[in-house]
């Protein structure tokens, strides 16, 4: 069934590149074209799957993804946590929390160069900034959401504070902050695309960029099909995870269910 | 309800002799509850003795307080007046925070059985965080204690989604009788189930009473199961929540279903029940709703 939806997408993606009377559209490459360069060996504008650059890009946009949502896991999640669990933490660090948010990622950008004097960094610190507002904040609920009644289960049979965040808080918060992580995964290629476009000598949102600039259509076309897949990849890799280590999860909707 | 009991022998090695029930005692505890500056009285001068091993079951209207009762004496709530004993042990007093512990152990309304845990995970955690016994020692007596009672042990590698309501329940006390508590507290376990379960959880309860022979104090709404199972029946107000009549129950025991149809069954019933229609309806008129 999905490949129909492809299969569909593609021709009306033809269909209104070569038959559509709009001058605009025209000069769009049509698919064929985009996957014949994609998969030659010798490609026109030298980016296909047969290039070093190629996966140049796709290593260096992987790794700020990376290394953005991995630092904003470390930082978000106990961060959530002693909001969700403090009530006079969460007094502090909502409000300004709150304030922060709504600033667009890009916003920040001119002055991360100044901060991190270097685009590099920069970049990192912008695609961070989405994926760990998206973690603190679903680790924060998630945490809020935990039935009282195990607070009080554990106490009575003897929990320490520490087994306490052990046994409750981490597992019972674990869906939302896996939601949270997919939703920090997306986001995080989501910004980091664009920061690249501004600020970047590598990477996917780069070559997006400097295809545009040379006229290089079909690379376009290409990078962003490669953004649609790594982001996809890296989605399922999270539940993947999540899956494993909410087996009790499964057990319990799968019965319900 | 023949099968209920067959697992259960006289001699059964349940954890008893080393810590038989503690005698409680609440002494004019009062709650009142400040909200937005408005002052709610929630419980005013509850007085309730209750002897080392006896069964008490305490029924009244919803929103009477019995619940801030219960989570005063396990050592959720503070106390705004009055003071709590456990065998001559102050547990709650105004001023003093309150720490709940093993040995008064919470059997929850809507069941608080960890759900990322198994049954097995969750029976032996108590004694493993009390660091009491190894993890190892703990399994074993949590397969012995859910062996017997009822074969539970068959279910020990389950998640509690999997199993019935009324099984969890059953799991959920076992995971309390583990810690050899002093008293049990059990919060309205049995609401949530319709009457053949309930019928079969109220001979699952008794036999482990029997055996374990532990303080259990009995939350409900539900008059007849408070005296089909109680020694004694404590009738509370509608709030603030006050004792309103505490009535023994000479029923023998070991209690069995036909004891429901008994002359002194029915006439313990008739003598409680003016009471409690008297508080239902005036909780009726003060406009509280049942809540869910």
């Amino acid at each position: 069934m999905m490949w129909v939806g492809y299969l569909g997408a593609a021709a009306l993606w033809y269909a209104s590149v070569k038959w559509l009377p709009i001058a605009s559209f025209q000069r769009l490459p049509d698919p064929v074209t985009v996957i014949t360069e994609w998969l030659s060996p010798n490609p026109t504008y030298g980016i296909s799957i047969f290039t070093y650059p190629y996966y140049l890009h796709i290593l260096n946009s992987t790794y700020r993804a990376t290394a953005a949502f991995l630092l904003a896991t470390l930082l978000g999640v106990p961060l959530g946590i002693c909001m969700g669990w403090s009530e006079i933490f969460h007094r502090y660090a909502s409000p300004l929390l709150g304030l922060l948010r709504p600033v667009p990622p890009l916003a920040w950008v001119p002055l991360a160069i100044l901060i991190f004097s270097g685009i590099e960094s920069a970049v990192i610190f912008v695609t961070f900034l989405v994926a760990f507002y998206a973690t603190t904040l679903n680790t924060v609920v998630g945490v809020r959401a935990i039935e009282p009644d195990y607070f009080r289960a554990s106490a009575c049979l003897g929990a320490s504070r520490r087994d306490i965040l052990v046994d409750v808080i981490i597992p019972g918060a674990l869906p939302n902050i896996f939601t949270g992580l997919q939703i920090a995964m997306g986001a995080a290629w989501f910004s980091l695309a664009a920061g690249e476009m501004i600020a970047a000598q590598y990477g996917l949102g780069f070559l997006i960029m400097e295809s545009y600039n040379l006229i290089q259509f079909p690379t376009i076309v290409i990078a962003m099909a490669t953004l649609g897949i790594v982001g996809f990849l890296s989605s399922m890799l999270i539940r993947t995870l999540g899956r494993r280590l909410m087996r009790w999860r499964e057990q319990t909707l799968g019965f319900a269910g | 309800m023949a099968g209920a009991t067959t697992q259960l022998g006289p001699h059964a090695s349940f954890p008893n002799e080393a810590s038989a029930g503690a005698r409680l005692a609440v002494r004019d505890v009062s709650k009142t509850y400040d909200t937005d500056g408005a002052s709610v009285e929630a419980l005013k001068g509850c007085s309730i003795e209750v002897e080392a091993g006896a069964f008490v079951a305490i029924v009244g209207p919803s929103g009477c307080g019995k619940s801030t009762l219960l989570n005063m004496i396990a050592g959720f709530d503070t106390v705004s007046g009055g003071e709590i004993y456990m065998d001559g042990r102050l547990v709650a007093a105004p001023g003093l925070p309150p720490r709940a512990g093993p040995d008064r152990v919470v059997v929850f309304q809507n069941g608080a059985l960890f759900p990322w845990k198994t049954v097995l995970e969750n029976v032996s955690y108590g004694p493993v965080r009390q660091r009491v016994l190894t993890r190892k020692q703990a399994e074993k007596k949590a397969i012995d204690l859910l062996r017997q009672c009822g074969g539970l042990d068959a279910v020990a590698g389950s998640y509690p989604a999997q199993l019935s309501s009324g099984m969890q329940r059953r799991v959920e006390v076992v995971r309390a009788l583990i810690n050899e508590p002093k008293v049990l507290l059990l919060d309205e376990p049995f609401r949530a189930m319709d009457t053949v379960s309930k019928t079969r959880m109220h001979q699952h309860l008794l036999d482990m009473y029997r055996i374990s022979r532990k303080t259990i104090v009995f939350i409900t709404h539900d008059l007849e199961e408070a005296i089909y199972l109680a020694d004694t029946v404590i009738v509370m107000t509608t709030r603030p929540g006050m004792i309103k009549q505490t009535i023994s129950v000479t029923l023998q025991r070991p209690r069995l279903p036909k004891m429901l149809f008994s002359h002194e069954y029915l006439e313990l019933k008739r003598e409680a029940a003016e009471s409690i229609h008297e508080e239902a309806r005036k909780a009726f008129e003060r406009g509280e709703r049942e809540q869910a």
